[in-house]
């Protein structure tokens, strides 16, 4: 278990216990004999499946306001949330490969009744970034990721707030970029976010290890060990 | 028109889920030859449940991995019959499964007998209370079938499923530690309960103060190590967390697959094909027989006709009244003149909540179950008295962990922001800080909650979609706020730090998003009546005898509980029916 470089993990998992310290030492012995992983390239140097670059840079500074990287525990960044929402936009999700997406469509319909768009979220996400950076620069008088974070903050909530005049049929847009950021922070790292299981460690959420046997009916005993990915990682 | 005919077989069921495995494995054992039709995939534990893959939050529980595609397959819905339904375009507020074992591979393993009061609802109330307190346009119904009736089939499907449980009624004499409210059982469960995780012990000890009763959920998560009456195992339950919306990679949630089907596969007269869609039930010229379905075959690109002398309509609840109305058997229920059998009485589940925040309290919430915890049915059917609180109806109350997932199982005190910073470090601050107390309820039909044909919106094959007319009612509206008040009760005598509640109110819409169960039952109801019931107290079709139709379509309203048990239970008394009086002599029972 090491620390994030600037973050201490903020529930610190293994400090401060005898068990804890046996674990981590056995954890870094493992990490020791397993070759190096190579660093994935900085955020402006990935190579994009389906955001252009000026989505690009919507995106990034829009995550970077949904989950900040101050304070305790990682940010949106820190994740490579925008990775995960560009590989999600580019799959299934992205082309609702699943859904019902058969006319008429009645985008204006009782939200109650659901999803009524005719666009798809890739789509949802192409055509509400250009109407959002218009009201940005006619409110604010410049693109969303040019603007200070509190102004940022201000323009996300009358985004959330539906008062940006998204045509109905992009009105979900909002709900998508924050589910989608949630999601790439917390999803298993083989979907590009939540970049070394930071998210996870934060929390103390162990990820794939899944067999508690001896630990149900435990009063106020913190779970010991750090997280697994999928892949075989450990944070 | 179909393009190929293929070798007639006894029986054809159409879906292998629950309903379908039990047929197939029953009727296989009498000798006759079987086909079972799924339109999903085949699955099995291995490798499509094995670790670590199943553990993907992402892939199973957001992107609804396992459950039915609404491109392939979905409804429309409205809230009254005077709108304009629309398309259930991607899953929310419920998700029903495919593939084989259904929903079987995804639930949480929540397994309940319904209480005995409401098998017989309408008689019960008219009998206690009066009729004159039954609403205007609610359609209670009796079952046609009562507890003690369904009790050895229910105690059957128990044994199979391997059910985690403590008996609080025993042939009448009750049981220390269990449901004191249950009908009464003739056995003990198959294995002792499981092990509760903290919170859940916190919730019966403040409800045991309070002077309520509670007793370990009855759990199809296995307890022990435990071998079924057909031979298959299922091994001690690892609290993985990851129960609903996955399959199980430890052999120990109870599913179709290992419970039933690893050992019917091996039938040499059992068969199966997967995606194959049942396009239609086909009719005899006279009307009163199926003569076999007509099948998509993904594989080949054709349509077959499968002949078969019995047709068994096992798939999920919706979509059986879906092939019944497509098929033409049985009148279509109108909701403007009341008359007509298929689609009528559609009704869901009326559930609520609170959340609890314990800034001391540590609860490892990924040490979970689907169904472990505890509950209390103090405020069940049975023990409330419908005159008095106004409505008719009940809930169990019940608490504890089914996992601890941070995508979807993050519980954060009311006032977090939805983003930013507040809410990073509130996610850091409360995970696994929290507890919930639920309840799950009892949800009534009513002359204007159906299931018809929609007029405009058609699936990938040309049919039209099924259409639902729901909203939630005045008396249901009710009754979870009655269960709200007794929660919030329990919940303060807990002296949380914080807390907040979830429940239905005045003037609530349902809402397609959210999800809230999967539990859609009716539309193809059972009873003594062809008049106002789709199939007869054996499940049989009032109209072509040699259809049969299981699940829990059958409900004539919904009861208080997970419908699973129930739908088992239904299952093997509609094969002793089967079996002893129908397969000699093939006619309409009833």
């Amino acid at each position: 278990m090491r620390d994030m470089p600037g973050r201490p993990s903020r529930r610190g998992f293994l400090k401060g216990s005898a068990a804890g310290v046996a674990i981590a030492s056995l954890a870094g012995a493992v990490k020791a004999q397993a070759p190096e992983k190579e660093a994935p390239p900085p955020l402006d140097q990935y190579e994009r499946v389906y955001f252009n670059e000026a989505e690009w840079a919507f995106v990034m500074a829009a995550c970077d306001r949904l989950i900040p990287s101050g304070g305790n525990g990682p940010g949106a960044i820190d994740c490579r949330v925008p990775v995960f929402i560009d590989r999600q936009l580019s799959g299934n999700f992205g082309k609702a490969a699943d859904w019902y997406m058969q006319g008429p469509f009645d985008p204006a319909a009782n939200p109650t009744l659901g999803f009524q768009s005719p666009l798809t979220p890739a789509e949802i996400y192409r055509q509400a970034i250009p109407v959002f950076q218009d009201w940005c620069n006619q409110t604010h008088g410049d693109n969303f990721e040019n603007l200070e974070a509190a102004t940022q903050d201000a323009a996300l909530t009358s985004l959330q707030k539906g008062e940006v005049g998204l045509a109905p049929e992009l009105r979900d847009f909002f709900q998508f970029l924050l589910a989608n950021t949630k999601e790439g922070y917390f999803a298993d790292p083989s979907y590009g976010g939540n970049h070394d299981m930071q998210a996870w460690v934060y929390i103390g959420f162990p990820g794939a290890r899944g067999a508690f046997t001896s630990w149900p009916g435990r009063e106020n005993a913190q779970y010991p060990l750090g997280p697994v990915a999928i892949n075989g990682d450990r944070a | 028109m179909a393009t190929r005919t293929d070798p007639k077989k006894d029986v054809v069921i159409i879906g292998l889920g629950w309903t379908g495995a039990i047929m197939g494995m029953e009727l296989a054992n009498e000798g006759l030859e079987i086909l079972a039709l799924e339109r999903g995939d085949d699955r099995s534990t291995v490798p499509d449940f094995q670790y670590p893959n199943i553990f993907d939050e992402l892939k199973y529980a957001v992107r609804y991995d396992l459950m039915q595609k609404p491109v392939n397959s979905t409804l429309t819905v409205r809230h009254n019959t005077a709108e304009t339904a629309l398309p259930y375009r991607h899953l929310g507020s419920f998700l029903p499964g495919d593939g084989v074992g259904g929903a079987g591979v995804h639930w949480n393993g929540q397994n309940w007998r319904p209480q005995a009061v409401e098998y017989r609802l309408r008689s019960y109330v008219e009998e206690t209370f009066g009729a004159d307190i039954i609403p205007e346009g609610m359609q209670l119904q009796d079952w046609g079938v009562t507890a003690e009736e369904l009790e050895p089939h229910m105690t059957k499907f128990e044994s199979v499923a391997g059910i985690a449980g403590k008996a609080g009624n025993i042939n009448g004499e009750i049981q220390e530690g269990g449901n004191p409210f249950e009908a009464p059982r003739s056995a003990e469960y198959p294995m002792p309960p499981l092990k509760n995780t903290w919170d859940s012990e916190l919730f019966a000890d403040a409800a045991r103060n309070m002077g309520y009763h509670p007793f370990p959920r009855p759990a199809a998560n296995a307890s022990i190590q435990y071998v079924n009456d057909y031979g298959m195992q299922l091994g001690p339950c690892n609290y993985c967390g990851y129960c609903e919306r996955f399959g199980c990679n430890n052999y120990s949630k109870s599913s179709p697959q290992v419970c039933i089907i690893d050992a019917l596969k091996r039938k040499p007269n059992f068969s199966y094909r997967t995606r194959s869609e049942v396009l239609k039930i086909e009719k005899a010229a006279d009307g009163k027989t199926a003569t076999g379905v007509t099948y998509f075959d993904e594989k080949t690109g054709e349509e077959v006709f499968q002949p078969a002398d019995l047709v068994l309509v096992c798939a999920y609840s919706l979509h059986n009244v879906h092939l019944l109305l497509l098929s033409e058997i049985g009148e279509p229920y109108n909701p403007d003149t009341g008359e007509g059998v298929v689609g009528r009485n559609y009704s869901y589940q009326m559930t609520g909540g609170t959340s609890m925040w314990f800034r001391d309290k540590v609860f490892n919430p990924f040490v979970g179950t689907g169904a472990g915890g505890m509950s209390i049915d103090d405020f069940s059917m049975s023990q409330i008295d419908f005159g008095k609180e106004g409505f008719i109806g009940g809930s169990y109350i019940t608490c504890g962990h089914t996992g601890g997932r941070p995508i979807q199982q993050m519980s954060l005190p009311p006032g977090t922001p939805a983003w930013g910073a507040g809410w990073k470090e509130a996610v850091g601050e409360w995970y696994g800080h929290s507890l919930s107390i639920g309840s799950h309820g009892s949800n009534m039909a009513y002359r204007d909650t159906c299931l018809d044909l929609d007029p405009t919106y058609k699936d990938r094959h040309g049919r039209p979609l099924m259409r639902m007319t729901f909203d939630w009612k005045d008396n249901d509206i009710r009754m979870t706020q009655f269960m709200k008040a007794r929660i919030e009760e329990i919940a303060k005598s807990m002296n949380p730090d914080a807390m907040a509640s979830g429940y239905k109110g005045d003037g609530a819409q349902y809402d397609v998003r959210p999800y809230q169960s999967t539990h859609n039952v009716g539309g193809a109801i059972m009873g003594t009546d062809p008049k106002t019931s789709a199939i007869n107290r054996y499940l049989q079709s009032w109209d072509c005898h040699n259809v049969w139709v299981m699940g829990a379509s059958a409900f004539p309203q919904n009861i208080q509980y997970n419908p699973t048990g129930a739908v088992g239970g239904l299952a093997y008394w509609a094969l002793e029916a089967l079996r002893k009086d129908y397969l000699p002599n093939p006619r309409p029972l009833m």
